[in-house]
């Protein structure tokens, strides 16, 4: 009786700390159970030669190799390939935020019907990646997309074939984007661009109408306009916007994976690879069924998004302990 | 994916029998959900379960790639008693692993030895036959007639024949050869025949196993005829960025002439518009007359898991799936060749010609992506495809080759 009055007297006075927790059970647990244990479970299986079989008995037919798939990692051409790729993507995804923040402020004007061109501006982004990956596959291909129609209306002349249908001969064949090794990476990064810009331009168009009028008054007293304006009044105050800007953009550089698979699995001969997309083809596709070697990739992407992440929440905990 | 209808019939008859019926419940899992296989499949399981009437077959028959990946977990967690899959290396892992049953037994029971002779090289490993196949097909190289009777082209049988009538095609503005190097490997189709008349059926069988090397001098050989191939007669331009399906368009459209193709692709020749009597078919040019015809011929079979629960009906089962008369219905209505000498072939010129074909063929490689183990093929493919859009990479490629080689096996 004494004991059940002092438990129910703990349960009440610290009810207040308590109900959170109650709350966030259920999140914390499928957390950890989805995402917080299968980091250590790759971690862990980097470290094996694995071809995801088990055994009639059910036991892993996993071997041991300590960090043997981290050294042919690092002898692994296709690895730095990969490397290469993924900071070329972060460097000219960042694209996305000047360009994005260019055409916000371009349709930030009050023009009747003004709603519905920032709509067509913002569709883009409402499309699946995939269906973006496949428009400009079309967009792209040399026979019939835009690309090749625009080539062959150039530098082509239309010809009859000896079985008497329409054919095209060219004074240079039609430049294959997705094909060729130099190009195909710049051409899935134009394609993942467009979509990327218009979520930039939403982030910064709901900025702009946060923009205080009264200060854009006073600096307009004070003389100020044109790149002035934009550099020391309006973008100061879209602070909050280009911080989400730049967080999700590197985030979708990071995760450039639908495009990839969409527009050339990687090809051509492995040109176009991101770490992302090398891991599945190691560990997941047909040729692949290296589970310990894709584990390693998998870590060591892991490890670079670790870095990226740890900087945001620390400027997000900083912005929090200042706002306070 | 799950054929629900077979499913829940055979579940209810089941049930309709009482507890008893569970061991005589026969489960195979099919991998073919397209209309000529399947229907093949169907009705060769319906004649089983006629001629079995106290076996209760259930039939989960699933899309292609999908198989692919269901059989890894299928294997140890849900074991049917029969599924299919594909010999040679594709079968390796399975088998290294344990969850197959050797057949070989059955195969001297019933004395495949004899008629199914050509495939027991790649039904084999560890010194046990693993599977019973039930189909193959031919590849070759499919032509245009219609523009060979313009330029008044014979069906080439040696190397140089095959040249000069590629010289005719070009100065008549025909691309002598189509392919779409997209998913890579109707790169290694041709790789594998040039390789295949080089220097026969023991080097591709050895190359494939890692006994020899991409800078030996056999393979350079091969790859300098592949440059001649590629610099005499050529293929179409952007053929990395085609899939073998959009490859098919400059073929219909005349553009090209020839095709390095399995004979899975009549179908889509024919549905693009081009009429049979424009079509035909020839085996790959002799290279070096030294070597003796091995040909490409993938096989589709059907294996034991180890896991299984009623090995005595999948015996049955397999023992059925080899005799002539099924297999000659089989594969009319699906339109591939039987395995099993016994048979009779459709009369589809297609056919008709690849059965010749096959019958005089010294070996049957299943194909690159099948004899090489998965690293070492994707690695191979990628720099097929590397070498035909650029011949000059060919030192980088044959290096990279060796370092992959030497990792894999």
């Amino acid at each position: 009786m004494d004991v059940k009055a002092t438990e129910h007297s703990w349960l009440l006075r610290n009810k207040l700390k308590i109900a959170p927790w109650v709350f966030l059970i259920p999140a914390l647990a499928f957390f950890a159970v989805y995402v917080i244990e299968p980091i250590f479970e790759s971690i862990w299986l980097s470290f094996y030669e694995w071809n995801g079989l088990y055994r009639a008995d059910g036991t892993s037919t996993a071997v041991w190799v300590g960090v043997d798939n981290y050294i042919k990692l690092w002898d692994d051409p296709k690895f730095w390939t990969s490397l290469k790729n993924n900071l070329l993507w972060l460097l000219l995804f960042m694209l996305a935020v000047p360009i994005g923040l260019m055409i916000a402020l371009f349709l930030n004007q009050t023009v009747s019907g003004m709603r519905i061109y920032k709509s067509l501006f913002f569709f883009p982004f409402v499309i699946s990646q995939v269906v973006v990956g496949l428009i400009f596959g079309w967009f792209y291909n040399p026979d019939f997309g835009v690309v090749g129609s625009v080539w062959k209306a150039l530098f082509c002349e239309e010809t009859i074939n000896i079985v008497g249908n329409v054919s095209f001969r060219c004074s240079s064949p039609p430049p294959d984007i997705l094909s060729s090794p130099e190009f195909a990476t710049y051409g899935i990064i134009a394609a993942g661009l467009w979509p990327q810009i218009a979520y930039c331009m939403i982030l910064y168009l709901t900025g702009l109408n946060n923009v205080a009028a009264d200060q854009i008054e006073a600096g307009r007293l004070d003389g100020a306009k044109g790149w002035r304006m934009l550099w020391f009044v309006v973008l100061p105050q879209l602070r909050p916007a280009t911080f989400i800007a730049v967080v999700v953009t590197v985030i979708g550089a990071l995760r450039s994976f639908d495009m990839i698979a969409i527009m050339t699995q990687g090809g051509p001969f492995g040109s176009t690879n991101v770490l992302a997309y090398y891991m599945y083809e190691t560990a997941i596709s047909e040729y692949g069924e290296r589970y310990g070697y894709g584990s390693a990739i998998a870590t060591v992407l892991f490890l670079i998004m670790l870095i990226y992440i740890s900087y945001f929440l620390w400027r997000m905990y900083q912005d929090e302990k200042g706002g306070r | 994916m799950l054929q629900k209808s077979t499913l829940a019939v055979a579940l209810a008859a089941a049930t309709c029998l009482g507890g008893g019926a569970n061991a005589a419940d026969l489960v195979i899992n099919f991998d073919d959900l397209n209309p000529g296989p399947k229907q093949g499949f169907d009705d060769a399981v319906a004649l089983f379960q006629k001629e079995n009437p106290d076996i209760n077959v259930i039939v989960n028959n699933n899309d292609r790639e999908a198989h692919k990946t269901a059989i890894r977990n299928f294997l140890t967690a849900d074991a049917p008693d029969v599924t299919s899959w594909y010999p040679g290396n594709r079968m390796a892992p399975f088998v290294d692993a344990g969850l197959f049953e050797p057949v070989t037994d059955l195969w001297e029971e019933e004395g495949f030895g004899e008629h199914l002779a050509a495939i027991k090289p790649t039904m084999t490993r560890d010194g046990e036959i693993w599977g019973v196949p039930y189909s193959y097909y031919q590849w070759g190289i499919y032509y245009r007639k219609d523009i060979f009777d313009l330029l008044e082209l014979e069906e080439p049988q040696t190397w140089d024949e095959l040249l000069s009538a590629c010289g005719k095609m070009k100065e008549n503005g025909v691309t002598p050869f189509t392919i779409g190097t997209k998913f890579l490997w109707p790169a290694a189709g041709v790789f594998d025949y040039i390789n295949l008349r080089t220097n026969g059926y023991e080097t591709h069988m050895a190359l494939t196993a890692g006994e020899v090397k991409y800078t030996d001098e056999p393979i350079r050989e091969t790859f300098a005829n592949f440059e001649t191939l590629i610099n005499e007669c050529g293929f179409v331009e952007n053929h990395a960025s085609m899939s073998w399906q959009d490859a098919i368009a400059p073929f219909s459209n005349g553009d090209a002439a020839m095709y390095v193709m399995g004979n899975f692709a009549v179908d889509a020749f024919l549905n693009s518009g081009l009429d049979v009597s424009q079509l035909d078919f020839f085996p790959f040019p002799t290279i070096d007359p030294d070597v003796p015809a091995a040909e490409e011929a993938p096989t589709d079979a059907f294996f034991i898991p180890a896991n299984a629960k009623n090995k005595e009906d999948a015996r049955k089962f397999l023992a059925f799936v080899a005799r002539p008369d099924v297999q000659t219905q089989w594969n009319k209505t699906m339109g591939q060749l039987p395995i099993n000498s016994q048979a009779d072939v459709s009369d589809d010129k297609f056919i008709q010609e690849g059965f010749a074909m096959l019958n005089k063929a010294q070996g049957l490689a299943q194909f690159f992506d099948r004899d090489a183990p998965a690293e070492m093929a994707k690695a191979g493919m990628e720099g097929f495809q590397r070498f035909m859009t650029d011949t000059s990479t060919l030192e980088e490629v044959l290096q990279r080759l060796d370092e992959v080689q030497a990792q894999v096996y």
